[in-house]
């Protein structure tokens, strides 16, 4: 028996042979493949969801107008009468019909008929710019908004987190005391007031940028043509800059206030012990996990910015969607109005999606969690 | 001799004082703290919650946060070149090269402690390369298997995040890592709190063999008294902040020198003797924002005299090994662990 001395600690029970863990190795095996096919398995899922919000989206735009008072179609095919003088032609009632409804025909049959027309990208005609297709008018503007807003919303998401990061990392140093009210301050203002007084001062007052348009008309349209992008970056410069000095407050806030908390977890501490440099214990430890609610918040807020970007392209006459659902509305162009509030959601959508899963790349913990 | 030979001194720590500033003033959380380790050795830190080991051990390690702020003292560190160096006035950058390849912290939160959204592997290498940028990649991630399996982790676990393993693996993962530099000391701050009795059992064996082959100094933070006098070679009692009693762990069990540290070792079962009655310490610990003027144990000490109402006792040399902070120890008064309530050294503990 070993002596129960506190001097004989070494030679007391304590050494045991070792426990190794690997004494499970299929535990252990079954459970990495696990996880290994946990992401895929998540993205489909992901994807799953995702489809029924858009089958979701596609059949309320389908009911709305047949469940709205009156016979919106029939409103539709006599606009086409006033503008242009003549009765519309056998196809073109159909398109109509097919698109807001036949109150004569079966309800089932036209939902069908309905799915078919969104696949084929038919959405009838346009009343303001009749004869032309509403798809055609809808792709022509909708490059321009994916442009403007997937550029500054990205550009704004990535200022607003690192000035969030560095500010959140030693919280109430110079710097983060007069950033943090400054920021408040310019996040309470509302986009499209920020966008008139850019638009008031840079172009109209100052002369530097044009008032309005998305590139110069005097170069020929065309992705070869240097000056044509030239002009482009040029005309798109104030409403991107409107975009992104609105949006990154928000980002920059979001990521400060989660940066105060992170950097007091214990594994910051730990990369610290480490004698790791600073700047790589803030990003690729603090920022890096701070960075995680940053991700889900932009997955939410791609909506609303969507949104925002509308009244924008209306400040700047800016020839996207959003200046397109304006234009539409106040001329009672119920077809493209409906086709820009349907693709407009399908962006949403799929910027979701994109968002989501780069979520899971970023944290393998929330692919886990079946 | 070599300068690394176990036994040379390797920390000293001369009245080091840590303050936490708040709105209401300074509170002392760890005042004059002295003691020399040396190296190899294990030095176990114990008292009650609050008073003070962890701030102690963090800024040892010159790791504390605000609002801790060491506002004196030193801590000067041995290499093995034979310089000293005074850890206290060091600016993060110059402590670079120093932390992880000389000091290491194991820190009490197993599961926060590892960054949840890198591989283990990871987390090895970008120490191990830090420290020897001329490590390769490949050679680095070889090196972590090799440590994963020094705490019986399997190798392939380089593969894992943190959430994927459970209390126990993390756990020693964590003594794992703090070893990936060959440090000449690791400071364990209750590094088996959140494991259970049978685990922690596992890592402790661990911890001793690792000591052993590798030679590393630990220091050594519990509240678990009986688990420090299995492991360590000498024991701090910590209470209100200040170091009440050091000694060899034998001298402080059999013959406690200070009132607290009999009161603690008889609040704990004794782990090879039977079962005798446990007292608990009366009343609770005191409020470091408001330490009575004489001693801070007095309002809970059975044998307080008046003296230890006006006069704080200091941390004087009591016997060849052991120093303590009371007045009982005073030369003309009667030694601590005289009288009839002290039965285990005799008949409990020797059994």
């Amino acid at each position: 028996m070993t002596q129960p001395t506190a001097t004989g600690r070494r030679e007391v029970a304590l050494d045991e042979p070792l426990r190794p863990e690997s004494s499970l190795p299929g535990v252990t095996g079954a459970r990495r493949r696990r996880g290994a096919g946990g992401r895929g398995a998540y993205f489909l899922r992901r994807l799953g969801s995702y489809l029924i919000v858009i089958w979701a989206a596609v059949t309320l735009n389908f009911f709305i107008p047949r469940f709205m008072p009156g016979d919106p179609a029939e409103a539709i095919l006599r606009k086409i009468r006033q503008t242009t003088g003549e009765p519309p032609s056998a196809s073109q009632i159909a398109s109509v019909r097919r698109m807001y409804g036949n109150p004569t025909e079966n309800i089932l049959h036209q939902y069908v008929d309905y799915w078919v027309g969104v696949a084929k990208f038919d959405f009838g005609v346009s009343t303001a710019h009749y004869p032309t297709p509403v798809s055609e008018i809808v792709l022509q503007a909708l490059p321009w908004t994916l442009f403007l807003i997937g550029v500054s919303t990205v550009v704004a998401w990535i200022i607003g987190t690192i000035l969030g990061a560095v500010m959140g990392w030693k919280p109430g140093n110079r710097f983060d005391s007069w950033f943090a009210p400054l920021s408040t301050f310019f996040h309470a203002f509302p986009g499209f007031w920020i966008a008139l007084v850019l638009l008031w001062i840079f172009s109209i007052t100052l002369e530097w940028f044009p008032v309005s348009g998305g590139y110069d008309t005097s170069v020929p349209m065309s992705l070869n043509n240097f000056y044509f992008l030239l002009s482009v970056v040029y005309y798109g410069a104030l409403p991107m800059f409107a975009l992104i000095f609105i949006g990154f407050n928000g980002w920059l806030f979001s990521m400060r206030n989660v940066m105060v908390a992170t950097v007091t977890e214990d594994y910051v501490l730990m990369a610290r012990a480490k004698g790791l440099p600073e700047k790589k214990v803030l990003f690729s430890y603090a920022a890096r996990n701070a960075l995680l609610p940053n991700v889900t918040g932009l997955a939410m807020a791609i909506g609303g910015v969507i949104g925002g970007a509308v009244l924008i392209e209306a400040v700047f006459t800016y020839p996207g969607m959003g200046y397109l659902l304006q234009t539409s509305i106040t001329g009672h162009d119920f077809p493209v109005m409906q086709t820009v509030l349907l693709l407009l959601t399908f962006t949403a959508i799929v910027a979701n999606f994109i968002a989501d899963s780069i979520y899971v790349l970023l944290d393998p913990r929330a692919a886990d969690t079946n | 001799m070599t300068r690394r030979d176990v036994g040379d001194v390797l920390l000293e720590v001369q009245d080091l004082s840590v303050d936490y500033l708040t709105l209401n003033g300074a509170v002392s959380a760890v005042s004059h703290a002295s003691f020399t380790l040396r190296r190899g050795e294990i030095l176990g830190l114990a008292g009650e919650s609050g008073s003070g080991k962890s701030t102690l051990t963090t800024a040892l390690l010159r790791l504390q946060r605000s609002p801790a702020v060491t506002v004196g003292g030193k801590v000067l560190y041995h290499g093995d070149d034979g310089t000293v160096t005074d850890l206290v006035p060091r600016t993060d950058k110059e402590l670079l090269h120093l932390r992880w390849n000389k000091l290491a912290i194991v820190m009490q939160s197993a599961m926060d402690a590892l960054n949840p959204v890198k591989r283990l592997g990871a987390q090895f290498v970008d120490v191990l390369r830090q420290h020897d940028p001329r490590m390769s990649e490949k050679a680095a991630l070889e090196r972590a298997g090799d440590l994963l399996a020094l705490s019986g982790i399997p190798r392939d676990r380089v593969d894992s995040f943190p959430h994927e393993m459970s209390g126990g693996m993390r756990q020693r993962s964590l003594i794992s890592l703090a070893l990936a530099c060959d440090p000449d000391l690791v400071v364990m701050d209750e590094p088996t709190t959140a494991v259970d009795v049978v685990m922690q059992r596992t890592i402790m064996s661990q911890v001793l063999r690792l000591q052993r082959e590798l030679g590393f100094a630990i220091v050594f933070v519990t509240h678990d008294l009986s688990l420090l006098l299995e492991l360590s070679d000498r024991l701090a009692i910590m209470y209100a902040g200040k170091v009440v009693e050091i000694g060899p762990s034998t001298e402080l069990y059999h013959h406690p020198k200070h009132p607290y540290t009999k009161a603690l070792r008889d609040s704990f079962p004794p782990l090879y003797a039977p079962l005798v009655e446990m007292r608990g310490i009366p009343g609770t610990a005191p409020d470091l924002m408001n330490l009575p003027d004489g001693c801070a144990f007095a309002p809970r000490c059975a044998r307080a005299m008046d003296l230890c109402l006006t006069k704080r006792p200091e941390l004087v040399q009591v016997s060849e090994k052991v120093d303590a902070a009371c007045h009982l120890n005073d030369p003309q008064k009667e030694p601590v662990g005289a009288g009839p309530s002290d039965a285990r050294s005799e008949n409990g503990h020797a059994a």
